[in-house]
């Protein structure tokens, strides 16, 4: 199953995109984001997909990846859908049927965010899949770095990711020895009602953090045996550097982002073109009502 | 035939990127009553071959029989075969979790559904088996002993469940030599008691030669060789090909015949060479 999830997965190739330099990444991504939460018709839909479609193939990322991370999160997407669906209060209404009613705005909704989740989880996994943690965690540093002045730890914020997403596979990897040395000793993880299996993980879950509090002082121990004292004065073996490459990417986010807005004006929404297509009379009435009512 | 493996492949993550073959075709049985020491460079597939043998790993292909009964059969219950096979892993200090020493002890018992009583004989008598004195150290909480005592007391929490055979992964990795004798004396006295047929995955040839009554050689997930350590070390040559070597008393022959001296070729304990050279000292001062 964790072999699903995409998001923050680094797929380690080299491209374009990968070359990036990652506080462009971030910002761009950030920027994407906000460009698709303006979207109101399917045309903008379309160009982001365009442009989240041709930014994997320069990233040499299997289209299908993206896919697959989204789909790992069908279960959140569906119920947004739903909830959108169900539970908005609209005046065009499609469908009545007892309690359950779907209204124009309703379902216009609906497929919104379920988009803008889908783009959103695209757009992300699309940064961290061609920016390794290393890179990411120094984009961030760097680009928190001007908080400093109100003494935000930008810099221990950023050790902090790094050495937390260094440590994961460290730890599935021991919680599955913990795991298999209480199995041997008759331990069963995998039967039983919820509070017995909550009553199951105590001998995993105790050796876990004292083997995790353990790392954690060793490695405290021998950060500082080099001379580690936190952010001041630490020079860095790669520097980051804006070229002309991320210019040239910032340009073209913009530009998807002014298609954007320009779409907004121009292209007419959902809601707006199926009321056109309604008999005046019918419009902001119970449209389907009549014969479907059940 | 107590354990018996026909055929066992083990492929890790089958059908990925990441696939990896750990165990090729493996056949080995373990007799009652033995002291069987596996030994393999790194990576040669033994840790993955004692997972199987109380089935913690399930085998890609092949057969694990234990007490005649197919541990991987669907009727069969893992953990009264767990039970029968008790496993010791590689530093298994890190297992222990419980607030008293006692009470990590018995979780495997427990686990069993044993009676209190029994768990509590059962809990003394292990303590007693790695030389733990119970009112001392019964209600301490393991956390705060030392590494040699934590790794006695998680040796003892699979010793409590009494098993038939018992498997130690390691059972000496990062101990000083002290504690190291200390462990290997008490699986020593287990076996010797003659209950416990013994299976040790270990990395130290004076070891083997000294405890085993055979060794399995795993090189890149097959069976080398498997014979008692005398005629295992006699294969010299073989055994440096597989990565490992030949006792240090077997060395020491080595350069002392290299230096003139006429040593026979059977020497590989510290003792058996000690006696030896004694004699030799003793005739060359009488002639």
């Amino acid at each position: 199953m964790m072999k699903n999830i995409t998001l923050g997965q680094y797929y380690p190739v080299d491209s374009w995109v990968h070359r990036l330099d990652p506080r462009m990444k971030i910002v761009l991504t950030i920027a994407l984001i906000v460009g698709v939460f303006m979207v109101s018709s399917f045309v903008g839909y379309a160009l982001v997909l365009a442009f989240v479609y041709l930014a994997a193939r320069m990233a040499k990322i299997p289209f299908r990846m993206l896919v697959r991370g989204v789909k790992a999160l069908r279960f959140i997407l569906i119920l947004t859908f739903l909830l959108n669906l169900f539970f908005n209060a609209g005046t065009t209404m499609l469908l009545e049927w007892g309690i359950l009613k779907i209204s124009l705005e309703g379902l216009d909704q609906a497929i919104h965010y379920s988009l803008r989740l889908v783009f959103l989880v695209m757009g992300t996994s699309l940064m961290t899949l061609t920016t390794s943690p290393i890179a990411l965690s120094d984009g961030i540093e760097r680009l928190l770095s001007p908080l400093k002045v109100i003494r935000f730890p930008a810099h221990e914020l950023a050790m902090m990711m790094s050495i937390a997403l260094r440590f994961i596979p460290t730890l599935m990897e021991e919680a599955d020895k913990i795991m298999k040395a209480q199995m041997a000793r008759g331990a069963d993880f995998e039967s039983g009602n919820i509070i017995a299996r909550a009553k199951a993980m105590v001998p995993l879950l105790v050796p876990l953090f004292v083997s995790a509090f353990r790392r954690a002082g060793d490695l405290a121990m021998a950060m500082e045996s080099r001379c580690y004292h936190g952010g001041e004065n630490r020079t860095r073996l790669r520097v980051l550097k804006i070229t002309r490459n991320d210019w040239i990417a910032a340009g073209v986010t913009a530009a998807l982002i002014a298609l954007i807005v320009l779409e907004g004006r121009f292209v007419p929404d959902l809601v707006t073109l199926v009321q056109g297509w309604l008999p005046a009379e019918q419009t902001a009435s119970l449209f389907f009502t009549k014969g479907l009512k059940l | 035939m107590p354990i018996q493996v026909t055929n066992l492949t083990h492929t890790y993550s089958a059908g990925s990127a990441l696939q990896s073959t750990a165990l090729h075709d493996v056949s080995l049985s373990i007799e009652d009553g033995e002291f069987v020491c596996i030994v393999g460079h790194t990576g040669s597939g033994k840790s993955t071959l004692v997972q199987h043998l109380n089935g913690l790993l399930k085998p890609t292909s092949g057969r694990i029989l234990v007490d005649g009964e197919d541990m991987n059969g669907d009727k069969v219950d893992k953990k009264r075969i767990r039970q029968k096979v008790g496993l010791v892993f590689q530093y298994p200090e890190y297992q222990l979790f419980e607030e008293t020493v006692a009470r990590d002890i018995a979780f495997g018992p427990k686990n069993q559904g044993l009676s209190a009583e029994e768990i509590d004989r059962r809990v003394r008598a292990a303590m007693a088996h790695v030389h733990l004195d119970y009112d001392k150290y019964a209600e301490r909480s393991p956390f705060e002993l030392s590494g040699g005592q934590m790794r006695r007391v998680a040796i003892a929490g699979v010793l409590a469940m009494e098993p038939r055979y018992l498997i130690l992964d390691e059972p000496t990795a990062g101990l000083d030599p002290k504690g190291r004798d200390r462990i290997l004396g008490m699986i020593q006295e287990l076996h010797r008691e003659g209950r416990t047929t013994v299976v040790m995955v270990s990395h130290s040839m004076d070891d083997c030669a000294r405890l085993a009554t055979r060794m399995i050689v795993m090189s890149k997930g097959t069976v080398l060789m498997s014979d008692t350590p005398r005629a295992v070390f006699a294969q010299a040559d073989a055994m440096r090909e597989a990565g490992l070597g030949v006792p240090a008393a077997a060395q020491l022959c080595e350069k002392l015949r290299a230096r003139g001296l006429d040593l026979p070729h059977d020497l590989y304990t510290q003792e058996e060479l000690h006696a030896h050279l004694l004699r030799l000292w003793k005739e060359a001062a009488h002639a």
